[in-house]
């Protein structure tokens, strides 16, 4: 009776923390809690890295519209103003108030010297607020910019 | 009645009829400048012009369009005479059936797609499999439960019936006497033993006229549009500051305010034709007579190697094909996700869902309203709590989505041959 008991236990604990990682594993298409930023947050840049490497400014090719494909360009700088060539940018990023990815598997297509980077690929399929991760190895060591942008 | 209670009275009635007259105010509330400019985004006046499709040069040529009608519309393309594009793809009905699983030579696993707007599709079929309207018109034309033909049949049609338009367009038509009168890569045990006696240079010859007969269906096809619906006017009416009222009813208007807002419906279904033209898992379940199937999961992985891709060698700008070189393949996300459709006119296109698996626009809501799991993969549902009246509301909205689909700015009715 006692085996029986904790064995329902452990069901109940198992599927519960199966449900839980489902729920953060998936896309959700209602909300997920996460809160807007200020209006302030919303910029191409400059803006520094997380632990003050890099300073990153995007340039899109066109204003930032929902549903198209488009071209990027990143500047990365270290924080006296010099160009960082010859880095490793991951890009990545989403939709944090639905809990989504980006659609696409943009990336650096071209380096065009004086830590100008090239992102092609880039698509977001909805309007809102977005972020848009680089995770960027070069000279200075590793670090990830976030920037927030309103598509 | 004392005093006291009649006053008592008159505040219940206040308060009642404040609150009856907050409610019926609720839905005629003005618009924010934000929600203008959201209702602005999904009207079909925001359609930027079409653009080009480089891997068919003939995409915008009349000639080639002209040809792809007649196309379309011709039976003689089908292993038994009897299945033409149109077949499944009625003009009448906004280019679709109206059935759960498309008919042609044979019976198909998939609800039939409707034609208006795919032009600016990234991704073609349910599951996303080819990546223009040119490929994605050749794979039923080999399909045996659709069309069921071969490629060296349809090059003799052209050859016999279609010789001096299909020249006018494409140039001159390969000598194709070696050729069996049916031969194909797909098809029957015969059909395929013809094609594999044919040296390559054949069946390049035959492929080559097969692909133009794609190129100018396509061609035909990208002048097939939604025309403007109720909603639309009505966004014309509140973005010009009229109240509106007079184009939809409050309870149409309570259901696009659903719409936009708590019934999250624009978060898949944006933009001028409703639709982010990407790939979700709504937990959908499958047809139980069919095999489990996978969705965009597999039709990622089919594209990239698809035969006649935008990389491939029948492709006209292979060096240009960013949604194939920035695709998402083998994604835990993928599996089970459909195309997102287009709502415009959904209300004319029962049952739904990738297999017709839904009757009604109801039973639709209903779904996403209980957000049941998935059958495979994860559903990005979850449960809407909407209130009965809320369903109903929804509904009403989705119907003024309708509006006439257009072939040159004709109604498609009378697009016949």
């Amino acid at each position: 009776m006692k085996t029986l008991h904790t064995l329902m236990i452990l069901a109940v604990l198992t599927a519960a923390s199966t449900l839980t990682a489902c729920s953060h594993a998936m896309m959700m298409i209602h909300g997920t809690g996460a809160r807007r930023p200020a209006a302030s947050e919303f910029t191409l840049g400059p803006r520094a890295s997380v632990e003050g490497r890099y300073v990153a400014t995007l340039e899109p090719s066109q204003p930032l519209r929902p549903r198209q494909m488009q071209t990027v360009r990143v500047i990365v700088r270290d924080v006296d103003g010099r160009g960082i060539d010859d880095a490793q940018i991951v890009v990545d990023g989403g939709m944090p108030q639905h809990g989504h990815g980006l659609p696409t598997r943009p990336r650096v297509t071209r380096s065009l010297g004086d830590g100008i980077y090239e992102i092609e690929g880039v698509r977001f399929n909805m309007g809102g607020w977005w972020e848009f991760r680089l995770a960027i190895t070069g000279s200075r060591g590793v670090d990830t910019v976030t920037f927030n942008l309103a598509v | 009645m004392t005093n006291r209670t009649r006053t008592a009275t008159a505040l219940v009635v206040l308060i009642l009829w404040a609150t009856l007259a907050s409610t019926a105010a609720s839905t005629r509330t003005r618009w924010t400048t934000a929600q203008l400019e959201e209702l602005r985004s999904m009207s079909i006046t925001e359609l930027p012009p079409l653009p080009p499709d480089p891997t068919n040069r003939v995409a915008d040529d009349p000639r080639a369009a002209d040809l792809g009608r007649r196309l379309f519309f011709d039976t003689r393309l089908s292993s038994n005479g009897r299945v033409a594009c149109s077949t499944c793809h009625q003009p009448e009905r906004g280019f679709q059936d109206g059935i759960a699983l498309a008919v042609g030579v044979g019976t198909t696993a998939r609800r039939t797609m409707p034609i208006a707007g795919m032009a600016r599709s990234p991704f073609l079929f349910w599951d996303g499999r080819k990546d223009s309207l040119w490929a994605q018109a050749l794979g039923p034309l080999e399909s045996p439960v659709e069309h069921g033909g071969t490629r060296a049949q349809y090059a003799h049609l052209i050859a016999a019936h279609y010789r001096r338009d299909y020249e006018a367009v494409f140039g001159p038509l390969p000598d194709l006497s070696a050729v069996p009168g049916s031969a194909g890569p797909a098809g029957d045990a015969t059909a395929m033993t013809a094609w594999s006696t044919l040296n390559e240079t054949l069946r390049d010859l035959v492929t080559s006229v097969f692909v133009n007969i794609g190129k100018a269906i396509a061609a035909y096809e990208r002048h097939i549009v939604f025309g403007a619906s109720r909603f639309d006017r009505y966004v014309a009416a509140v973005t010009a500051g009229h109240p509106g009222d007079d184009v939809l009813t409050e309870d149409e208007i309570a259901g696009l305010r659903l719409f936009i807002g708590r019934a999250n419906c624009s978060q898949c279904h944006n933009g001028p034709l409703l639709t982010n033209n990407e790939f979700h898992n709504t937990g959908v379940p499958s047809r139980p007579e069919l095999p489990l199937d996978r969705g965009r999961l597999t039709g990622a992985t089919t594209v990239v190697g698809e035969e006649f891709n935008c990389r491939s060698r029948w492709s006209d700008a292979r060096q240009r094909c960013a949604e194939l070189d920035f695709i998402v393949t083998g994604a835990h996300t993928l599996d089970r996700a459909y195309k997102v459709p287009s709502l415009r006119n959904v209300a004319e296109r029962a049952p739904y869902m990738d297999g017709g698996q839904l009757a009604t626009l109801a039973d639709v809501l209903d779904h996403y309203n209980r957000a049941p799991a998935a059958v495979g993969g994860h559903s990005e549902l979850r449960s809407l709590r909407l209130k009965s009246i809320e369903l109903r509301q929804l509904e009403a909205f989705l119907r003024t989505l309708s509006g006439p689909v257009l072939v040159d700015g004709r109604a498609a009715a009378g697009a016949t041959p």
